[in-house]
């Protein structure tokens, strides 16, 4: 019993930070790449979210659809539409000075947020949007185990029957079933992200962001179409940023405005790209692994404060992650893994 | 109809004139900073909260609480700048733009913590309105608005008769010149904080006697800030003013017709539609 | 004793060097011109002078102090004053508030420094309440010389005061820059109108690719048959 739950635990924590690192990688296409300021993750998140849940969960009479269609359209729609808001914002401010793009990023989030909260038909509101199917949740059951089981030696097969039927077997297909398929979905599409990404960045028209990073003048002189080149790098990064919402509805099964509040969805992302090191794509993941490690090691507060305190101790952990990114600023702008030909911006 | 027109066309009035002390504030540090101050509605709400201490700690009234608020406030700036944003400044502009995120951040979780997440307000019960014909009129508006009069008054002195407010708008005119001038860049950045940190605690509690206290009040009051500052053309504190009272009254005007909880949106389609046709705002300046 | 030394400097601005061991010296009263081509370090010089670039060796004295390492807030306190070329007014403020921002260092009464400046450029005086960013270029030129004068400099830095300025304005410059020094203050300048500068000297220095070619005074450079074929146009 003790182990299933640190391994339900152990799938859980790695599932979250494989979406957390989808969502630092996208934010590393907008700001590593091109320098870009996006304070609205949470938003172009919500919406991926909204939209995946929307596409797979079965009709439902509180919200839009649900039109039960395969969890794959799901994740391609999150990202069309994450996408599609991303060009409307994109198109407004590209020409501008970034500081432009970081307010408008902070409004549309707000905006998404309120139309979630208020605009019932489309997401049933503050009461959310229910049973969002697992994605594949039925591959892996008593029957299919016990199917393979049978392409053992018989004396082994025996045993693993029978541990199967008691009590940890149990224990153990329950985390099989759901949760671990989940994990494995997410880092099957954390991996396409990370392709994705590491390919633009090795590619020409990742040369060219850089370069519009270091010296946009330059490469305006160069004759390259600088608002456009910056704006297929936002759009993309949002579409990645909407293949995370997908990922977590269809991983948590529920969701509701509550959870796309600018801390969650926003400031911690950021923290895992500075922390990891902006620009690089390893820098990334790492970032978004050892953030998640250590918000999730400070859980500790709460207990350690107890149920009492629990919201004294929510904000201590916040305020925590707060100074840690400004030390981290300070201290080791670079990051933990920095870009290569990128030393401190001392 | 008319008499409804003008009753919310004052609550516009009101909320520009909280949105304006914001949007000073905003513009000039931008103006001499050169970056998007996110945590100033933050600040905001950090002044409201200074005040509420007096107010049920002490059992100050509000007026006479806001004069330690404004002090704190402006401390509160000049220690954040000091001990953050100056160590960055060497660095390029967008680092501090994440700074003050994360400073935006960090604070409202103090926030949290020393006052309590809940809806607070500082006088209990409500208030007994002034009847001016048929407009109904709270004695807090008047003095939000009245308040907001006079410190515009102030600052406007401020910024052409003292030695120290002429550089600020030197240094947000032309800050390489302002440096081979021998101004004293830190001595006038640390003004500029002071300035613009007991601005915004006035427009803090001028808010929280508005509406009410709530960690989040700055967070959610923070982007119409920034609409009323980009309308006026970001930098420029008298555009400010303009963009300020542009802002609040197109909010509240917009609930004549559209769901009131899409007030945000209105600043928000207010700024983007300013970014289309001019970007520099409403008013030319020097660039 | 000189006004200005500089001696075997050697440095830029962060990347690569711009200059390569460049001597110059400005006595007290003179008026010296650096001239040169396209690129050569003349003005990056001329900020070495003030604080504005990374030395990498040599030395900067100032009245015998060295003043290599002072950033230019400190140098302006020692009584240089210096003037960009370009963005050298404060555009949304008043002919009289820009002087007074030139003066915001002094804590005594500038209004007899002020009276000084509106008699050199009556122009001025005349407009003490336009914002400069509505003037034309000569008399933000002018504006810009005021702003520097305010602190009674013992050396005035010109970088090419009369770049974009019709040739009657570019007269009127001259003629001011010689009735400032007439007051007694060293002017070192750059110039691209290395004829007409030269003519107003005492001495030149020819600069290329960042190290010393000629020095001489203002009439034998303009004499001399190398440096007018180079910058001269003939």
């Amino acid at each position: 019993m003790e182990w299933a739950g640190l391994l339900t635990y152990g799938v859980f924590f790695v599932t979250v930070a494989g979406i957390y690192a989808v969502l630092t990688l996208g934010l590393n296409v907008q700001f590593g790449f091109t320098g870009q300021i996006n304070i609205g993750i949470a938003g172009f998140f919500a919406v991926g979210a909204y939209t995946s849940a929307i596409l797979t969960t079965a009709a439902s009479d509180h919200h839009l659809g649900g039109f039960g269609l395969p969890f794959p359209i799901g994740v391609a729609g999150a990202m069309v539409a994450s996408a599609l808001v991303a060009v409307v914002i994109g198109w407004v401010t590209m020409r501008l000075r970034t500081d432009y793009l970081a307010i408008a990023t902070i409004g549309i989030a707000e905006i998404i947020r309120l139309a979630l909260k208020n605009e019932e038909w489309l997401t049933n509101g503050v009461r959310g949007v229910p049973a969002i199917p697992r994605p594949f949740s039925e591959t892996l059951e008593f029957d299919t185990l016990a199917g393979l089981a049978g392409l053992l030696p018989d004396p082994l097969e025996a045993t693993v029957l029978e541990v199967l039927s008691g009590p940890l077997g149990a224990a153990v297909l329950e985390v099989l079933s759901g949760p671990l398929v989940s994990l494995v979905v997410v880092l099957v599409f954390l991996a396409l992200a990370w392709w994705m990404v590491e390919r633009a960045r090795v590619s020409p028209w990742g040369r060219v962001l850089r370069a519009i990073r270091e010296n946009e003048d330059g490469v305006r002189a160069a004759g390259k179409d600088v608002v456009r080149c910056r704006l297929q790098a936002f759009v993309l990064g949002s579409a990645i940023m909407g293949m995370a919402g997908a990922l977590y509805a269809n991983f948590v099964g529920f969701i509701s405005p509550e959870a796309f509040l600018p801390l969650y969805g926003t400031f911690l992302v950021w923290v895992m790209l500075i922390a990891g090191g902006a620009g690089n794509n390893t820098g990334a993941l790492v970032g978004a692994f050892v953030i998640w490690l250590l918000w999730s090691a400070t859980q500790f507060l709460t207990d350690a404060l107890g149920a009492e305190y629990a919201t004294q101790a929510g904000a201590l952990r916040v305020l925590l992650i707060g100074v840690l990114l400004q030390v981290i600023l300070i201290l080791r702008p670079q990051g933990l893994v920095p870009e290569n030909g990128r030393k401190g911006r001392h | 109809m008319l008499m409804d027109f003008l009753q919310v066309g004052l609550y516009g009035v009101v909320l520009g004139s909280i949105l304006t002390l914001g949007a000073i504030g905003v513009s000039l540090i931008y103006g001499i900073l050169r970056f998007a101050h996110f945590a100033h509605g933050d600040l905001m709400a950090l002044g409201a909260y200074f005040a509420l201490s007096l107010v049920v700690g002490l059992g100050f009234p509000v007026w006479a609480s806001a004069p330690f608020a404004i002090v704190a406030a402006a401390l509160a700036a000049i220690a954040i700048d000091q001990i953050v944003y100056r160590r960055l400044r060497r660095v390029e502009p967008v680092i501090l733009l994440i700074s003050s995120f994360g400073i935006a951040i960090a604070l409202r979780s103090i926030i949290q913590l020393v006052w309590g997440p809940h809806n607070q307000v500082y006088v209990k019960g409500i208030q007994m309105p002034w009847r001016v014909g048929d407009l109904i009129v709270k004695p807090d508006h008047v003095w939000i608005v009245l308040g907001a009069v006079v410190l515009v008054i102030a600052l406007h002195l401020f910024l052409t008769r003292t030695k120290t407010g002429k550089a600020m708008r030197a240094m947000s005119d032309n800050m390489d010149l302002a440096l081979v001038s021998g101004i004293p860049a830190e001595r006038v950045i640390m003004a500029t904080w002071a300035v613009g940190g007991g601005l915004a605690a006035v427009a803090g509690i001028f808010l929280a006697m508005d509406t009410r206290l709530h960690p989040v009040m700055g967070w959610s009051v923070l982007l119409p800030v920034f609409a009323a500052a980009i309308l006026g053309g970001i930098g420029r504190p008298y555009g400010a003013i303009a963009g300020g009272m542009v802002i609040g009254m197109a909010m509240e005007l917009s609930t004549m017709i559209i769901d009131p909880t899409y007030k945000p949106a209105v600043a928000f389609g207010l700024m983007v539609l300013m970014l289309i046709v001019r970007p520099q705002g409403l008013f030319k300046g020097n660039a | 004793m000189s006004l200005l030394t500089i001696e075997g400097v050697t440095g830029g601005y962060g990347g690569a060097d711009i200059l390569h061991g460049v001597d110059l010296r400005v006595g007290p009263g003179e008026i010296v011109v650096i001239i040169g081509p396209n690129g050569a370090g003349k003005s990056t010089l001329m900020k070495a002078a003030f604080g504005l670039v990374t030395i990498r060796e040599g030395a900067v004295l100032f009245e015998r102090r060295d003043i290599t390492r002072l950033r230019p807030d400190q140098i302006v306190r020692e009584g240089v004053s210096y003037v960009p070329q370009e963005r050298n007014v404060f555009p949304s403020m008043t002919v009289h508030e820009n002087l007074e921002m030139g003066a915001f260092i002094r804590d005594d009464d500038i209004r007899p420094q002020l009276d000084k400046i509106y008699d050199l450029f009556p122009r001025l005086g005349e407009r003490r309440d336009q914002v400069a960013g509505s003037m034309s270029g000569g008399e933000r030129q002018m504006l810009a010389m005021g702003r520097a004068l305010m602190l009674e400099p013992k050396l005035l830095l010109l970088d090419e005061p009369t770049a974009g300025l019709s040739p009657l304005f570019m007269d009127q410059t001259f003629e001011r820059i010689q009735s400032i020094n007439r007051t007694g203050i060293g002017i070192l300048m750059v110039e691209q109108n290395a004829k007409q500068a030269l003519a107003i000297c005492d001495r030149g220095y020819v600069l290329t690719m960042g190290r010393n070619r000629v020095e001489d005074t203002g009439a034998s450079l303009l004499a001399n048959k190398d440096v007018a074929e180079m910058f001269l146009g003939g």
